[in-house]
């Protein structure tokens, strides 16, 4: 089985620690290495997990981040790391337990689908450090990691707003969940505050997960969008992004990305990505301290956890106009100035259009 | 009745041929992408058969594929190609649902009951429809029932995005189900009995429904009029048209049954794993039900036998997934493979077998 491994020496070749002891006390270097071994063993090789949910892990999009936090954190320190794509809803409570109980630590679950399950397997195993992205679970081993989408999809929606020529923006969701609402919700207002007089077109790809990888239907409703005279199209669709975007490049439209900075798969048409850190979230937990400890981190623009993606591949459509309301917008949010209505506060969106 | 030599032919030896077959094939597969078969193999075969935790995994997906099945293998009878089972066990989750949410039960056994009522009415009532359609105005029911699939779950959505979500909860998922609803795991009920079975796994007491269901239905379809009449207009509608059977009443009474028993699936997987209504509370079983179906020749054992296959191979697939970097598509592949070879390639076996047989019989005789 190839559960653990081992690697050959417990020095790596470029440990500073490697070339002293093995200089001092060249004979005693065998000896000394096992009697570590022996003793750091449990700590140092107690691999950490991440579980990635039914959409599976190369989305391009929300659980690639985590596949990249993890694999950085598996290139930076030599470390394997247990990764399972779950096939069922039954699996979820199982892969749990079946991490926790081979002492895989921290435990790292990316999305909101497993609160329900976490917070009955959590109490089990007080041992174990659980993190949760994008919901919230009440436990002295959870720690809970949520982000404020709706301040970055207000950002991009202020862009949509300023760089719309036809008053008509258009939004094409994943899956019609309340969180695809709520970033709809911002990015409506974000329009709203730069531009009133412009238009939302909102649809959703689907109502089942398939909506999460549909880039064929997701390009259909951006074509639908721009004939109903949208010219800048918010992709919000995980998987299904990459045709959204393909359909906004050929219909000559500017699109938005999100999750990711999806700016370089069409530069010239993709006018910024929204961006959720998520990767820096399995990162940090992988390397243990505070990022798996207990408690509730709420990551918004404020403390970097989102962001709106500015590189070489949009440089030329955002003109120093748009780059300063950002700013401005960015700033205010950031400060608590404007607070941006969260839509599964209420379920309801004050956003006129 | 007389089982003729071919007749067992048919049942055990055909199937574990294909089987073999199949599984040799994914054995070259994984040792295609670099992983050790055997290994590969043990570990599936230890990770669902070898312990209790393992067996509450495989007899938990089990069940699920038993009700599915039958209810593929019930309209199947009548020659009615079903494909709705997966639409008709979302609704059955709804009932289920929507029963153990809005009444107070007392006892899980008067909740299970009522349940289990709720499930099968509207599990019914979603293949009523295209049965209706389908004797009155003769819309083909493999259109009508795969679109009644994506239908179903567009009203799950709406329901679950809409109304039955918890205040401020952002997932689409109703609110858990009283305690009082809870059913009882084979764990709790092994354990008094001196058995220790692992506390953790989603089996429970609907495994034993499921198996009964099984028992009722055989004697249904071949120890009763009703079930006559069903074979009957299965094999020849003309016939049996002539016999004085009425099409539209069996085609109701066929579908109707079969909407039923894969609206039960939902008592064990929404009121015995999840005990909430989630998104997708069948996860695809009503398709792998087809599957297994045909696998099991439409036979009431069959089914069962053939559910536990499939039951292991989704359990050994978890533990490959959760051990092994085999990704989880290649999962897919074997259990796709197992249906090619045991469904759809089913002649390619049966045709040189008999052929074998029917030699070795000729030389027999002449001898």
């Amino acid at each position: 089985m190839k559960t653990y491994h081992r690697p050959r020496s417990i020095f790596s070749a470029d440990d500073p620690m490697r070339g002293s002891i093995s200089a001092a006390i060249p004979r005693l270097r065998g000896l000394v290495g096992s009697l570590l071994l022996m003793l750091v063993a449990p700590m140092v090789w107690a691999q950490p997990a991440v579980i990635y949910d039914l959409g599976g892990k190369f989305d391009k999009s929300f659980s690639e981040m985590a596949y990249t936090g993890a694999k950085r954190w598996g290139d930076e320190t030599g470390g394997r790391f247990l990764e399972i794509e779950l096939q069922s809803e039954a699996q979820r409570e199982q892969a749990l337990r079946r991490f926790a109980e081979r002492g895989a630590n921290p435990v790292v679950m990316v999305g909101f689908t497993f609160a329900t399950t976490l917070e009955i397997v959590a109490p089990d195993y007080p041992e174990t450090n659980f993190v949760i992205i994008d919901s919230v679970v009440e436990a002295p081993n959870v720690r809970s990691v949520v982000f404020n989408e709706h301040e970055a999809s207000y950002l991009v929606g202020v862009m949509a707003g300023l760089a719309t020529r036809t008053d008509t923006v258009g939004i094409v969701g994943g899956m019609d969940i309340p969180l695809i609402r709520r970033v709809a919700c911002g990015y409506a207002l974000g329009v709203e505050a730069a531009n009133p007089e412009a238009r939302v077109i909102r649809n959703m790809t689907g109502t089942t997960s398939a909506a999460w990888n549909d880039p064929i239907k997701g390009a259909e409703l951006t074509r639908s969008q721009a004939a109903q005279k949208a010219d800048v199209v918010f992709a919000a669709a995980g998987g299904t992004n990459v045709g959204i975007l393909q359909a906004a490049a050929d219909e000559g439209i500017l699109s938005i990305g999100a999750d990711s900075n999806q700016n370089h798969l069409h530069p010239g048409s993709v006018l910024t990505s929204m961006l959720k850190r998520v990767d820096n979230i399995v990162y940090e937990a992988f390397k243990g301290g505070e990022a798996a400890s207990a408690g509730v981190s709420v990551m918004g623009l404020a403390n970097g956890g989102l962001g709106v993606a500015l590189d070489e591949h949009n440089a030329d459509l955002v003109d120093a106009k748009m780059k300063a309301a950002v700013d401005e917008a960015f700033d205010a949010i950031a400060s608590g100035r404007i607070v941006v209505h969260n839509y599964t506060d209420d379920s309801e969106c004050p956003a006129n259009s | 009745m007389q089982r003729t030599m071919s007749d067992r032919v048919d049942i055990v030896l055909i199937p574990i041929i294909s089987l073999f077959l199949a599984f040799s094939i994914s054995a070259l597969i994984i040792a295609g992408i670099g992983e050790d078969p055997f290994e590969a193999a043990a570990l599936m075969v230890s990770g669902a058969l070898g312990s209790a935790y393992g067996w509450g995994y495989t007899l938990y997906y089990a069940t699920n594929f038993i009700f599915v099945g039958l209810a593929f293998a019930v309209a199947f009878h009548a020659r009615l190609f079903n494909i709705g089972g997966e639409g008709q066990a979302m609704l059955g989750a709804l009932g289920t649902a929507l029963v153990a949410l809005h009444i107070p039960w007392p006892h899980w056994s008067l909740a299970l009951l009522g349940c289990g009522i709720g499930a099968a009415l509207f599990g019914a009532f979603w293949a009523l429809i295209p049965a209706w359609m389908q004797a009155r105005r003769g819309s083909h029911i493999v259109i009508t029932t795969i679109m009644f699939n994506f239908i179903a779950a567009a009203l799950l959505n709406y329901l679950l995005v809409n109304h039955l979500r918890p205040e401020g909860s952002v997932a689409p998922g109703s609110a858990l189900f009283p305690d009082a609803v809870h059913l009882p795991t084979l764990h709790d009920i092994l354990s008094p009995l001196g058995f220790a079975f692992s506390k953790s796994t989603p089996a429970n007491i609907t495994a034993f429904l499921s198996v009964a269901a099984a028992i009722l239905l055989w004697f249904f379809l071949w120890r009763t009029r009703t079930g006559y009449e069903i074979r009957t207009f299965g094999h020849s509608e003309n016939a049996a048209r002539y016999a004085g059977i009425d099409p539209f009443r069996i085609t109701l009474i066929a579908m109707g049954l079969s909407g039923a028993l894969a609206g039960l699936m939902a008592l064990n997987a929404t009121m015995g794993e999840s005990e909430r209504l989630i998104l997708n509370p069948t996860e695809g079983a009503g398709f792998i039900g087809i599957a297994v179906a045909l696998m099991g020749r439409c036979h009431p054992l069959g089914i069962v036998l053939a559910s536990i296959l499939f039951g292991f191979l989704y359990q050994g697939g978890a533990e490959l997934a959760l051990w092994t970097s085999i990704p989880r598509e290649l999962i897919v592949v074997i259990q796709a493979l197992v249906i090619l070879f045991t469904g759809a390639l089913d002649n390619m076996v049966r045709m040189p077998i008999e052929r074998l047989l029917a030699r070795s019989k000729r030389a027999r005789s002449k001898a």
